[in-house]
């Protein structure tokens, strides 16, 4: 982005743009450091990963994500993903409308409120349905007498990973709506569009890659949960048990090889989820209006 | 403002021609407040119902002290390491062409993307005894795995991106005109850095510090698989918290999750105060 400015300098400028840059030197240093630094503490861990996945061969690998505990947690995974980044969805859409579209008293508190689960310990998130929902919770003994079990149990898990996945739709589409102002469906209300008309065909189509981004990063932390999803689940296995929490036990048993290779495949996720972010930065830049900085 | 009327008062929403005030803003408040809201506020009562006894006892249990002593420390180091470092690759990536800078700017958001219990595990790998780095380091006398030491190294791959994602796009605003400004005055490049550059950075650093810190406090996949988690050492207080609720001590896990949570809303407090103070004096 900036490099054009300094090509722009013609050879009589060198004194003065060699003045707004550090000494090649420097310049070297800084980019080693950089570079040791990415390396060890980013590039190093994943590369560990796949290693570690094929330690023991290609068919250690499949035999131990066709183990059918495995295979139960990733259909686990896949469900509390399926039921919860919809529902955020949903929550996302309507808070953007809600805050972009009018100006009401209270509206930045309740911006702040939308982001406090980024603020609390992923553990805190899974205690505070404990304490609602578990024997001695506030519920508890109501839903004991009445038969309806969401502690230890799928409704716990995917409560917990709504708590920890909440923010990320509505804060990619508040600024972002924020930024495109309200012209657009002002201009279809007065050609005789409702308000439902307005939102499918004016809004949804100026804000789906925000929305897509915001659904990326969503459904990345969502089926990647470790926290707040151990402290809900009871780790009951080929039962409430997710990839992750798999991951755990396979660990702690010792069989590395096995809980890498379920690792692998989250760690594969994580990269895709790098290459459409990446992508859709790219290409649709300008239409993302937060991208940077979570 | 100015489209309300003067003899309107005070209003809750100001007009307009757009609906659906009514039912997003309905549905949005039902759904914070069932998912998020209630939930916090059972912690809270369920806190206040302790009594001050029960609370100053487990509050100032050692185990308790020691455990929120290490999340706050190893967090503080960690969110230190990744202001320095951060900044430069934040630095590196603005100002440096460089083959594969698309790719390296990618990177930096690995620690969003790969889920806790797998940095977790591969981290672990690497710093055992055994491992990559843990054998380099070994014969130093350094050990990394099992310690709080880990727990800083695991800290740091969380909270990496948070400083460099919050510095970039100040940087990549910076006015190169200023710079220019700063040379021709005949300011040396380490002047122009240290005197001009960085105090406008300034509120960005300290915002990427706090979320850094913030994150790793209450950090717990990552870190428990590599801290060696023993009592009074190497224990960081969400798991303390985790431990407490498997002996069904929910009384203790809900006093400490209140001390956590307080005092994050402290620390926050004052870096926001301090944000505001160095935005003052460096505008």
């Amino acid at each position: 982005m900036a490099d054009p400015e300094i090509k722009s300098y013609a050879p009589h400028h060198e004194s003065l743009s060699a003045a707004v840059t550090e000494s090649r030197p420097a310049k070297a240093v800084l980019m080693i450091v950089s570079f040791a630094f990415l390396g060890i503490f980013l590039l190093l861990p994943l590369i560990v990963v796949f290693n570690e996945a094929f330690a023991k061969g290609l068919s250690a690998y499949t035999e131990a994500l066709t183990n059918l505990d495995t295979r139960s947690a990733i259909h686990l995974t896949l469900l509390v993903a399926a039921i919860s980044v919809p529902l955020n969805i949903v929550f996302g859409i309507s808070a953007a409308w809600a805050i972009a579209k009018f100006e009401f008293k209270g509206k930045a508190f309740l911006t702040t409120l939308i982001d406090l689960p980024f603020s609390v310990s992923p553990v805190i998130s899974g205690l505070v349905y404990v304490l609602l929902f578990g024997a001695q919770g506030l519920l508890g003994a109501w839903l004991k007498a009445h038969g309806i079990v969401i502690l230890f149990a799928v409704p716990g898990i995917v409560l917990a990973t709504i708590f920890v996945t909440f923010p990320f739709v509505a804060r990619e589409l508040i600024p972002l709506m924020q930024e495109q102002g309200n012209g657009d469906e002002e201009a279809a209300l007065s050609l005789g569009a409702n308000g439902w008309q307005a939102f499918w065909y004016v809004t949804l189509p100026n804000v789906k890659w925000g929305l897509l981004y915001g659904v990326l990063l969503c459904n990345a932390r969502a089926m990647g949960e470790f926290g707040a999803v151990s402290v809900v689940s009871g780790h009951i296995r080929g039962l409430t048990n997710t990839m992750p929490l798999h991951v755990e036990i396979l660990y702690n048993e010792y069989n590395a090889a096995a809980a890498f290779a379920v690792a692998s495949l989250l760690a594969g996720l994580a990269l895709v989820t790098l290459v459409l972010k990446t992508l859709l930065e790219m290409r649709y830049g300008a239409e993302i209006a937060a991208t940077r900085g979570h | 403002m100015t489209t309300a009327p003067a003899k309107a008062g005070w209003r809750f929403r100001q007009p307009s021609v757009i609906p659906g005030f009514g039912l997003t803003l309905g549905f949005s408040l039902a759904y914070l407040t069932l998912i998020i809201l209630i939930p916090l506020s059972g912690l809270i009562w369920r806190s206040a119902a302790l009594g001050w006894a029960d609370f100053w006892a487990i509050a100032t249990d050692r185990r308790t002290i020691n455990a929120l002593e290490i999340s706050f420390g190893t967090a503080f180091i960690a969110a230190m390491v990744n202001v320095v470092f951060g900044t430069i690759v934040a630095w590196v990536l603005v100002r440096y062409s460089f083959p594969g800078r698309r790719i390296v700017d990618a990177m930096v958001d690995l620690p969003f993307a790969l889920p806790t219990a797998v940095a977790g595990i591969a981290l672990t790998t690497l710093y055992a005894p055994n491992g990559w780095l843990g054998s380099l380091l070994a014969p130093l006398g350094i050990k990394v795995a099992y310690t709080p030491l880990g727990i800083v190294i695991a800290l740091i791959f969380i909270g990496l991106p948070f400083v460099v994602r919050t510095v970039q796009p100040i940087m990549e605003e910076i006015d190169k005109e200023v710079e220019e400004v700063a040379a021709t005055l005949g300011a040396n490049r380490f002047q122009t850095i240290a005197r001009v550059l960085l105090p406008g950075l300034a509120p960005a650093i300290v915002t990427g510090f706090a979320l850094a810190f913030a994150r790793g406090v209450g950090e717990y996949g990552s870190v428990i698989f590599i801290a060696g988690n023993l009592p009074y050492k190497s224990e960081i207080a969400p798991l303390l918290i985790v431990i407490r609720l498997e002996e069904y001590n929910y009384a203790a896990a809900t006093a400490i999750a209140a001390i956590m949570l307080a005092l994050s809303f402290v620390m926050l407090l004052v870096i926001n105060l301090v944000q505001t103070w160095s935005r003052k004096r460096y505008g």
